[in-house]
């Protein structure tokens, strides 16, 4: 392992920095992957299981194959195997067993997308139908716990829980529920593949090309070596382009019967609610106890979500609860009920966005129980060192959130009671919630910096650099930030950079996730401009190189590492009808240093608004009679528009941790749709006296 | 989605005549609905009849004062004429209540009257639908019913039971002012009064009107009245733009100085299979003082028949009082309103 020993000087870090590709984007001539040019191209039409479980018995697909333009019809009869029977998700065309409704069954290949759509429309399937469960039912005989979380164990207790709640003097109970939720990014999931020879070359919406890569080769029972996978362009993926999902692998299996042309296929907005994850649906039963001092006791948080048999995710929604608060004693599990749904997934804020709706409603719950104010209650639970794992932490800037939000929003002013400010026809009142994300690093992330020009080279100007790293831009704005990390780790103007990335053939990469892109490729480059200048210094030779691969950081088990953030909203419900509005909402961050605050404010206040999303609209309506889900366009799932809500103001605090990276950085993705929800359910309660506990919040629950 | 035909008619009889003939052939305006279902494969016509440009997209004044809209005229645009806005306010702004800009942009007079269900059920091939699939069952009634009837809806029996609601504002605002509706046929020109153009469900929930295959809208008509000049919409959904109606409310009230209801009009959506004529709920306020009371018992008087969809999925029981407080809420502001003083504003 090696650090960097030059100080990371931000010069054009921290500066506002528009995207590089923002032009292209806004003429519409950056290339998105359906729009990859082709060689040859066929499209790709899928037949979907109209049942969730049961066995295919007969495919005809002799009327599609007479339609003209269809090149070829694969089913579970005649697709080339696949390497990994064994994972059902990724075993498309593998078997005729069902394990979800809108499987994949057969898929046609033709000449264009209407006569592909048109063909697989002809071919009809016989079906045995067996019986299925799709209810997410707390009490099912088959719950199970999971081996173990996506991070961190399944279940965690510290001290005596239940002792400490009966000892408490004050003890607050409630259960909470989240619903199943889709991701629905503007671009839907696309690839497009082709085969040379024993070579597969796939363009692919993706968060992370060196995951579609792996998974691939996995599959396709290949060396990585073999594959290579671009993505040049993601109109947002939220977790869903983090995974491969079953759409990518068809593709890829499609095309190995058509070798040496490319085949397309982009998914239907329907077909993004069958098969390319969600947030599962989520019970949490959260405990308190607390003195009437409001000082915590004890903390539980129980969860029950809902799972997939082909294809374990589990949401971690209690892990919240084991950072947040001070307590002695605490519990944090996750329980799963099996289901016959496709498999969920990781979805902006896996666990703290479900999580800190239960936990952060409680926390408004105790502190009325208590007559304490809400933002007070949380100063006095602030832990001094983590609660998870004693460690001191890097840098918790919670309260300073606290403090600034209750300020700025003129909190002091709040008269606590409920139902007590009628507004021309509306309840108005005002909720707080606390905010925390962690600290994330993925390992394995290749950088490679070149010298272009220079001594050399043919240029007359000054050295510039590529480089390459297989970073992926989701819309995050991956493409400015890495352009300005790179400029100061070079210490070089930006414009003398060229950033590369979205290609294994760069190597290999971390994903644009868990609020950990920049973190974990800025690292990779600093690393690789360090040994850059370590071996050349700063004036090198047309062609001089260096590579580096992310470097652990040295202080990972000495603290604790996490980004805070509080929220302040204001509710207003209307006194007859209960329609919800949000005249204001204001998220104060600490979030280590921002590296572009352009592209850091729209992250801020995307993620607030799916907050807002979250609280009052969205909710995928599984019918379990049918196993999938019904509402399944943006007619039908709604995300927040303008009208919902008045002000948004974002606002972060300068914050200086030198243990998380040589960057500053802690990942700002995620953060800011963590406690959204609590801040308006909790809002909601001021104006009204009705405690919603369920989400999505809708004007039912105040008539 | 199946291959079609295209056609263009020189004129309306000619669309009418072509359409007329063939079962399989519809007609397509501004396609905003049309080709969604195309998309789904929940409509597979043979060809389609583009009557954008065969019906009139003028807006005129008629000789005995009343205002004539072709069916070719864009949503948008009526929504920004200077007479519907002074004239019929509530049809102004139920247009502005539906949909999005760029859909109004496209959307027709005679499309929007004509549009379908959004039912889920009925827009998703793989589940029963009495509507889609007649006979088939009504997925709706056991299953997530959020937008679903309280009003003249069949539960029962199964094979013909729907629970379905008309999803268009314009027709509610529409039928509360009395509107005319002109239909060419083969036969030549007749007008239906809008409030017979949608069905009930009855024992045939496949069919939405009262319209021949092959009948052509070519005009609405709006008839004067002083009292339309008073009329408003108002519209409870599930976020504040860009969503179908959970339940409307288009109204309009002539109140005398002495606060008596002199006259009322009153349309509901979001209730029922087609845009609800609120009568009861008219009788019972005309003559009556315009209070609370008033209204709350004009609402009580609708929904003696009422009868929500009782789903473990999501039913409608929700929409009894909602449709109490919308009434209530608007023609509490209707009142204030005509007594000139100050009207309610959103705060968002
Ligand atoms: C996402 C979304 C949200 C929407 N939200 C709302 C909303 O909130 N409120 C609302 O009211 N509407 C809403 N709409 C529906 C919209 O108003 C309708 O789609 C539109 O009005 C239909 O008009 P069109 O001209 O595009 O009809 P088309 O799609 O062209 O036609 C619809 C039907 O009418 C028939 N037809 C068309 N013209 C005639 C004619 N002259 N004579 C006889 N038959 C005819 C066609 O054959 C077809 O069956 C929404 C639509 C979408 C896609
Ligand atoms: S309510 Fe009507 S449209 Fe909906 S499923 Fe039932 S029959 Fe079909």
């Amino acid at each position: 392992m090696t650090t960097a020993s030059r100080p990371f000087v931000p010069r054009a870090t921290g500066r506002p920095m528009t995207r590089p590709e923002g032009p292209q984007k806004v003429r519409g001539t950056a290339p998105y992957t359906v729009e990859t040019p082709g060689t040859d191209a066929l499209y790709l039409s899928p037949v979907q299981a109209g049942v969730a479980r049961g066995r295919v018995t007969a495919i005809d697909t002799s009327a599609a194959e007479a339609l003209d333009g269809v090149v070829a019809v694969l089913t579970h009869e005649d697709a080339p195997r696949l390497a990994r029977e064994a994972d059902a998700d990724h075993g498309v065309l593998q078997s005729a067993t069902i394990h979800q409704h809108g499987q994949y069954l057969a898929a046609v290949l033709a000449t264009s997308s209407e006569t592909a759509r048109e063909a697989a429309s002809l071919v009809t399937v016989d079906v045995v139908e067996e019986p299925h469960a799709a209810v997410l039912d707390e009490d099912s005989p088959e719950v199970y716990a999971p081996a173990a979380l996506v991070v961190g164990a399944t279940d965690d207790t510290r001290g005596d829980p239940e002792t400490a709640l009966a000892d408490a003097e004050v003890v607050l109970r409630a259960t909470y529920r989240t619903p199943m939720e889709h991701h629905q990014a503007m671009e839907p999931h696309a690839t497009v593949a082709r085969w040379e020879g024993e070579r597969l070359v796939v363009h692919e919406a993706t968060q992370a090309v060196s995951w579609t890569r792996q998974a691939l080769a996995a599959a396709f029972g290949l060396e990585e070596s073999s594959i290579e996978v671009i993505s040049q362009h993601v109109g947002g993926g939220f977790g869903s382009k983090g995974g491969t999902h079953p759409n990518t692998v068809l593709t890829a299996l499609a095309a190995r019967v058509v070798p040496g042309r490319s085949v397309r296929y982009a998914l239907t907005r329907q077909q993004t609610f069958d098969l390319v994850g969600y947030r599962p649906a989520t019970v949490q039963h959260v405990a308190l106890g607390a003195d009437r001092d409001g000082r915590l006791t004890a903390i539980t948080h129980d969860v029950v979500t809902q799972g997939s048999r082909i294809g374990e995710f589990v949401e971690p929604a209690a892990a919240f609860s084991r950072g947040m608060y001070a307590a002695e004693a605490r519990r944090t599990t996750h329980r799963v009920v099996p289901l016959d749904i496709g498999a969920p997934t990781f979805m902006r804020a896996p666990g703290e966005a479900p999580g800190s709706f239960a936990g952060e409603s409680a926390m408004d719950e105790l502190a009325i129980e208590l007559g304490i104010d809400p933002v007070e209650l949380r100063v006095r639970n602030e832990p001094e060192v983590d609660p998870e794992t004693g460690l001191p932490f890097s840098s918790r800037n919670l309260v300073a959130c606290l403090r600034r939000g209750a300020e700025r929003f003129g909190w002091a002013e709040r008269d606590p009671a409920p139902r007590a400010r009628l507004v021309d026809g509306w309840w108005h009142g005002t909720g707080v919630a606390a905010a925390s994300f962690p600290v994330v690093r993925f390992p394995g992330s290749e950088a490679t910096i070149r010298a272009v020009g220079g001594r050399d080279g043919d240029g007359d100007g000054p050295v510039g650099y590529a480089v390459e790293i297989a970073a992926a831009e989701i819309g995050q704005g991956a493409r400015a930030a890495l352009t300005a990390i790179a400029a100061d780790a070079l210490d070089v103007p930006v414009e003398r950079i060229d950033l590369r990335i979205g290609d294994t053939a760069f190597g290999a990469a971390g994903p644009a996730g868990g609020s950990a892109g920049t973190t974990s490729w800025g690292a990779t480059i600093v690393e690789a401009a360090e040994r850059f200048r370590d071996k050349y210094g700063d004036d090198p030779d047309d062609g001089d190189e260096a590579d580096a691969s992310t470097p652990d950081n040295p202080w990972a088990s000495d603290y604790a590492m996490h980004a805070y953030g509080a929220h302040f909203v204001e509710v207003a419900v209307h006194a007859d009808t209960g329609e919800i509005r949000v005249p204001r909402m204001l998220g104060v961050f600490a979030a280590g240093r921002i590296v572009n605050p352009l592209t850091a404010r729209s992250q801020f206040l995307g993620g607030m608004t799916w907050g807002l999303s979250a609280a009052l609209h969205e909710e995928s309506v599984l019918d379990d009679r049918f196993g999938h889900v019904v509402n399944r366009d943006l007619a039908g799932y709604h995300v927040a528009t303008n009208a919902d809500v008045g002000a948004v103001e974002v606002e972060w605090l300068d914050e200086n941790d030198p243990y998380v990276n040589p960057m500053g950085t802690k990942g700002i993705g995620e953060i800011g749709i963590v406690g959204v929800a609590a801040a308006i359910a909790n809002a909601a309660h001021h104006a009204t006296g009705v405690r919603v506990r369920s989400l999505p919040i809708t004007l039912d629950a105040f008539l | 989605m199946r291959p079609f035909a295209y056609e263009r008619p020189d004129d309306a009889a000619g669309a009418v005549a072509t359409v007329t003939a063939d079962p399989d052939a519809v007609f397509l305006a501004g396609g905003t609905n049309l080709v969604d279902h195309l998309r789904l494969g929940l409509a597979t016509p043979g060809t389609l009849v583009d009557v954008t440009g065969l019906t009139s997209t003028e807006i005129t004044d008629l000789p005995d004062g009343s205002l004539r809209v072709g069916a070719g005229v864009r949503n948008a645009d009526l929504a920004a004429d200077e007479r519907v806005r002074t004239r019929y306010p509530a049809l102004a702004q139920a247009l502005l209540a539906g949909a999005s800009g760029q859909l109004r942009n496209m959307a027709t007079t005679g499309g929007n009257l004509l549009q379908r269900t959004r039912c889920v059920y009925f827009q998703d091939l793989t589940t029963p639908c009495n509507k889609r699939a007649p006979g088939s069952g009504c997925s709706a009634l056991d299953g997530w019913a959020r937008h679903h009837a309280v009003l003249g809806a069949t539960h029962e029996p199964a094979g013909v039971a729907c629970v379905a609601t008309h999803p268009s504002d314009m027709a509610v605002a529409l039928v509360a002012l009395d509107a005319q509706v002109r239909v060419l046929g083969t036969d030549g020109e007749r007008t239906v009064p809008i409030g017979d153009l949608h069905r009930l469900p009855g024992d045939d929930p496949s069919r939405d009107t009262v319209l021949a295959h092959g009948e052509l809208i070519t005009a609405v008509d709006l008839p004067p009245s002083p009292i339309a000049a008073h009329s408003t919409y108002r519209k409870v959904r599930d976020r504040a733009s860009y969503a179908f109606a959970l339940v409307s409310v288009a109204a309009a009230l002539d109140v005398a100085d002495d606060g008596t209801i002199r006259d009322a009009r009153v349309a509901l959506g979001g209730v029922a299979h087609r845009p609800w004529r609120a009568t009861a709920t008219e009788q019972s306020l005309v003559g009556a003082p315009a209070t609370e009371d008033t209204f709350r018992a004009a609402a009580r008087a609708e929904l003696v028949d009422a009868r929500p969809v009782e789903s473990p999925r999501g039913g409608t029981a929700f929409k009894l009082p909602l449709v109490t407080a919308t009434l209530l809420a608007t023609l509490r502001d209707l009142t204030a309103r005509t007594a000139a003083t100050t009207t309610r504003e959103d705060p968002a």
